[in-house]
């Protein structure tokens, strides 16, 4: 019979062993007087080696460790979402209430408000046979998300009882025939993915209003990418216009290891910046993690999945989620951390042989699924990847390059020139175009793919030009070859280049972003015309026009402008060569 | 607490003692270790059991033998903290060094510091006017940032943080800074530089000195930061003051991290340093902030010299990925005869957004900021590329951009050590004049309006 009390018997940082116990694997334990809490992550010999989610200065050998008999978990239902906090799901708001403005230890706090009455509107009826997943019933849980209270995983039966009324979340709503009561919360231990009917294929972008993601790079839903980057590329900026701009209906945000400004920053903004989608505050679809740097690194490994296991939570409700994590570096640190103090044999630079698998699983958690209910939902995953010296060689980076099927690469020279995003257009990919493109065609333009391909290749094309002209100069170049810099220079100026801080330029639709790189293939044609008919390059790079038409997209409107914008250039481009 | 005193140690090793069957002592309990000539060195607990204790002693564990006498001290570190620590220099473990009395403590405060809650703390967004053009316009300072000046040796950071420390001002505000000064085994030549200046501008009352110099202890350099904070959350957050905390050199506390790290056989990450650096140096640059409800504030200008001027070194790469921005000093421009010689280009103020604009410092702003880089950047570039192929194969508009490059750093860059400029006439103004030098179609980071506004020629009145 496993017994229930022990004691500590060595304390080395987050890690303590404890003696006189036989807890399982990952279960819950509370350490010390205060009552820390820990979990179970090595069984040897009658010892259990625990990771402490607080502090551990003061606490001494021999101190109680007391068994929960739980797995880590979180507690889902209404009011998930405005929500911030820490990497074990404790609510930072409750936290400043119980111990003020510093994170003391000792305090627990549950994820979801017990008290809080929410109205539930029973969408099945008495009679009905429900099993894991099916829809019970709807709670508005914020202006604009509805939140679907599901059949816990699991559970199964006729119902014999339920209705519509105020309840709070741990109130029974519904009763089946076997007497299983089920409330509006439900419990779900974090290292477990969910379960769901199957997984399909990726097919509908997930729009997030950066021309360079959504144009070149795009990701799906249910789709997976990484932004590995050195330190002040933009990883936190990227991560940050995707949680503000895309089109996903819930956010999950992971500051993971990160500073805490950041997360102060987003909670400050989110409130008062409007959804385009839906006009009212983006705050009412996002959940935020923080487990900030300085915070404790036990509770750091554990907030990915926590956040992970939220997003598959409004998933199993049939919403598209899209889940940040920044950075995943700082979460696989905490697992070398922790490793080391275990005294377990070091992989690559000292992380732990498991890390690869680590971050797969992770990975494999996203994916556009069926779920139990029948309905449609996705997770994506977007990563952020911190690499010492921004030299991607090193496992952590090469670990998820292996599996994300998108990489945005930031590049600390564009970033140094301003170019923002600094996403290197030459080395950074999507393998999603091929299951996408049947639906720009249908929803944006029918040569929306021909397009993208026509600015890739002048991409290209520069980057093979410009090593000519770091030998001879540019004026060395035949005039057409010049024109094609000319195009290029205006595709990275004009089309690449989005600033995050600007209040119009911050975000772009994919129907502007189709017309913007338009003129720009425009601006070429023309100008080839118009050289071809004897007009100076000079002359035609520098109609006012062009500048009018680039300047256009800081201002509101543009994208009713940007078509009269184009006409106006094309005609001064032509009445170049009458100049001459 | 009187503790019992022990002579159980069976290991000495670096910086470490190792001692058998104690009391059940806690972890991160301070420990007082009485040698045999009665000389008393200091330490604290890095792992405890039943069966074995570790104590990491500050003073180095010169002299200690088997029958030092070791005594738990039954507490954490804990310093005494009050306002009158203000005009005083103390040592590098909070001991009077200036030989005045010891701090009557109006709290004990735990060094190690809580996290703030991410929930309770207050964006920073007061626009800090440091009177240098390229930070000013480039890599704005707000209050209660982090922001640490990336250097190597022999280069001038001592004078800017001192110029920054000088002039820095709130624009429209008569809040001053008091500075907490934290020195990490420099030489006692650059601490008389700092003590002096201060001295001479009237600021050492107004300052807090915690000193552990290059002969000091080594291990005694990773409590001086934590000391200096302590004193800086109780003056900002109990007290209401602004606090600037400058500590120099966070390289020589990097050093003392690894050397702890191989006593204790760990495995150890890049180039030597512990794995866990990083989390270390978050639970020091972290403690910067403003927080709700509370007037005070922590700004940080922590100093490091970068070992052979290396960026990606783990010091400033760590670093870097915990402070908001840095301030990089380039060797190039200091060879030129530029002061300050400040490269922009890798500098970087990632609180610069929130500080700026219209109502803190002018609406054209970032417009201008974003310009100057830009420009200067291509300019920088086209050096490179005139070398090859001479001035003869450049076009009108690199041309103007390659010259730009030298107005920048000859006229923009370039200040004496107590010239102070405002951010509007003397900084901004200054950038619109000198980018006149390039044509405007040419300079397309500008929004039209401000050029209608702001530029010396082409502005519509
Ligand atoms: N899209 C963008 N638009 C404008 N500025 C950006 C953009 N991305 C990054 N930046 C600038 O770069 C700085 C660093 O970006 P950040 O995302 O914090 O970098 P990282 O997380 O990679 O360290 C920001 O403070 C901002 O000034
Ligand atoms: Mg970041």
């Amino acid at each position: 019979m496993s017994k229930e009390n022990g004691v500590i018997y060595r304390i080395s940082g987050p890690v303590v062993t404890a003696v006189g116990i036989s807890p399982r694997m990952y279960e819950v334990v509370r350490v010390g007087n205060e009552g820390l809490m820990g979990e179970v992550i090595e069984l040897h010999g009658d010892q259990s080696v625990i990771q402490v989610y607080e502090e551990t200065s003061g606490v001494r050998p021999g101190e109680p460790v007391v068994r929960t008999g739980q797995t880590l978990s979180v507690q889902l239902g209404p009011g998930l979402l405005t929500k911030i906090y820490d990497g074990i799901q404790r609510p930072l708001p409750e936290l400043e209430k119980t111990m003020g403005v510093f994170i003391k230890r000792g305090v627990d706090a549950d994820g979801l408000d017990l008290e809080k009455i929410w109205d539930f509107n029973a969408t099945s009826k008495k009679g009905d046979s429900v099993s894991s997943g099916d829809i019970l019933g709807t709670v508005q849980e914020t202006k604009t998300i509805e939140h679907k209270v599901m059949v816990p995983p699991g559970v199964s039966g006729k119902i014999k009882d339920i209705k519509s009324g105020d309840f709070n979340v741990t109130q029974t709503v519904c009763t089946l025939e076997d007497g299983t009561e089920i409330q509006m919360m439900q419990k779900w231990p974090v290292r477990t993915p969910r379960p769901f009917t199957k997984k399909h294929a990726p097919e509908v972008p997930l729009q997030t209003g950066q021309r360079i993601l959504d144009f070149l790079f795009p990701l799906a839903k249910g789709g997976t990418a990484g932004i590995p980057g050195p330190f002040g590329s933009g990883k936190t900026v990227t991560q940050q216009q995707l949680a503000k701009w895309s089109d996903a209906d819930i956010v999950v945000y992971i500051g993971c290891g990160e500073r805490g400004n950041e997360m102060t920053e987003v909670l400050d903004e989110f409130p008062h910046l409007m959804d385009p989608k839906t006009g009212e505050a983006l705050m009412n679809r996002t959940t935020m993690i923080a487990n900030t740097s300085n915070m404790p690194v036990a509770a750091r490994e554990a907030s990915v999945y926590t956040g992970i296991t939220i997003a598959e939570y409004f998933r199993d409700m049939g919403y598209d989620v899209a889940l940040m994590a920044d950075s995943t570096s700082r979460w696989a640190e905490a697992m070398r951390e922790i490793s080391s103090r275990l005294e377990e044999m070091p992989g690559e630079e000292g992380y732990p042989a498991y890390l690869s698998s680590r971050l797969a699983e992770f990975y494999e958690r996203a994916g556009r699924v069926e779920t139990l209910a029948g309905g449609d939902g996705s997770v994506s995953v977007i990563g952020a990847v911190s690499p010492p010296g921004g030299d991607i060689s090193e496992p952590v980076s090469q670990g998820t390059l292996r599996i994300v099927k998108v990489f945005w690469g930031l590049d600390a020279g564009l970033a140094r020139q301003r170019h923002f995003p600094a996403i290197n257009w030459l080395n950074s990919y999507s393998l999603y175009p091929p299951s996408l493109d049947q639906w720009y065609r249908d929803n944006i333009k029918s040569d929306f793919p021909e397009i993208r391909t026509e600015i890739s290749a002048l991409l290209q094309v520069e980057a093979e030009l410009q090593e000519i002209v770091q030998l001879v100069g540019s004026d060395a170049l035949p005039v057409d070859q010049q024109l094609t810099l000319e195009v290029a220079r205006m595709i990275r100026e004009f089309f690449l280049q989005q600033n995050a801080f600007h209040d119009v330029d911050t975000y772009s639709d994919l129907k502007l972003q189709y017309n913007m790189a338009k003129a720009i293939l425009s601006f070429q044609e023309e100008s080839k015309k118009a050289i071809a008919g004897g007009a100076a390059l000079e002359d035609v790079v520098n109609i006012p026009a062009r500048t009018d038409l680039m300047r256009g997209r800081f201002e509101s409107g543009y994208e009713d402008k940007i078509d009269e914008m184009l006409e106006a250039m094309n005609k001064q481009i032509a009445d170049t060569m009458e100049a001459n | 607490m009187t503790g019992k005193e022990y002579r159980t140690i069976t290991d000495v090793k670096g910086p470490l003692v190792f001692l058998n069957k104690t009391e059940p002592v806690a972890f991160g309990e301070i420990v007082e270790l009485r040698l045999t000539d009665g000389t008393l060195k200091n330490g604290q607990v890095l792992d405890t059991s039943d069966d074995q204790v570790i104590v990491q002693v500050f003073e180095g564990t010169a002299s200690i033998d088997k029958q030092t006498g070791i005594k738990f001290l039954g507490d954490v570190f804990k310093l005494p903290v009050s306002t009158d620590m203000i005009g005083r220099i103390l040592d590098g473990a909070g001991r009077p060094r200036d030989g005045g009395p010891a701090i009557v403590a109006d709290e004990m405060a735990d060094i190690i510091g809580a996290a703030i809650n991410p929930y309770s703390r207050q964006s920073p967004s007061s626009f800090i006017q440091t009177g240098i053009s390229a930070i000013d316009a480039c890599t704005s300072l707000v209050r209660g940032q982090k922001l640490p000046i990336f250097s190597a040796s022999g280069l001038p950071h001592n004078d800017i943080a001192l110029q920054i420390a000088r002039q820095a001002k709130l624009v429209g505000s008569d809040d001053d800074f008091v500075v907490v000064f934290c020195a990490m085994g420099i030489t006692a030549e650059e601490y008389n530089f700092f003590v002096h200046d201060l001295e001479r501008t009237g600021a050492l009352e107004n300052a807090c000195l915690f000193v552990n110099l290059a002969d000091d202890p080594a291990v005694e350099r990773l409590i001086t930061p934590r000391l200096a904070l302590t004193a800086a959350e109780y003056l900002a957050f109990e007290h209401d003051y602004h606090v600037l905390v400058i500590y120099t050199d966070m390289t020589n506390y990097c050093e003392s991290l690894r050397q702890i790290g191989a006593a204790r056989e760990e495995v150890p990450g890049r180039r030597g340093y512990p794995g866990y650096m990083y989390t270390d140096l978050a639970m020091l640059y972290e403690r910067a902030g403003l927080v709700k409800g509370k007037k005070g504030s922590i700004t940080q200008f922590p100093i490091l010299t970068m070992p052979g001027d290396d960026i990606t070194h783990p010091i400033p790469d760590l670093s870097g990925y915990i402070t908001e921005g840095q301030i990089v000093i380039s060797r190039e421009l200091h060879q030129k005869g530029i002061y300050p010689p400040i490269n922009v280009l890798p500098s970087l103020s990632r609180l610069m957004n929130a500080g700026i604009g219209d109502g803190k410092t002018r609406e054209d702003h970032k417009s201008v900021s974003d310009q100057l880089y830009a420009a200067y950047a291509q300019g920088r570039e086209l050096r490179g590329l005139v070398a090859i192929v001479g001035e003869d194969a450049l076009n009108e508009r690199d041309l103007q951009l390659l010259k730009f490059a030298d107005i920048f750093e000859n006229q923009f860059l370039r200040q004496s050590r107590d010239e102070d400029r405002s951010i509007g006439e003397g900084t901004l103004d200054y950038a619109w004049e000198l980018l006149s030098n390039i044509d405007t179609k040419y300079l397309v980071r500008l929004d039209q309006k401000w050029i209608d506004k702001y530029h010396p020629t082409e502005k519509k009145e």
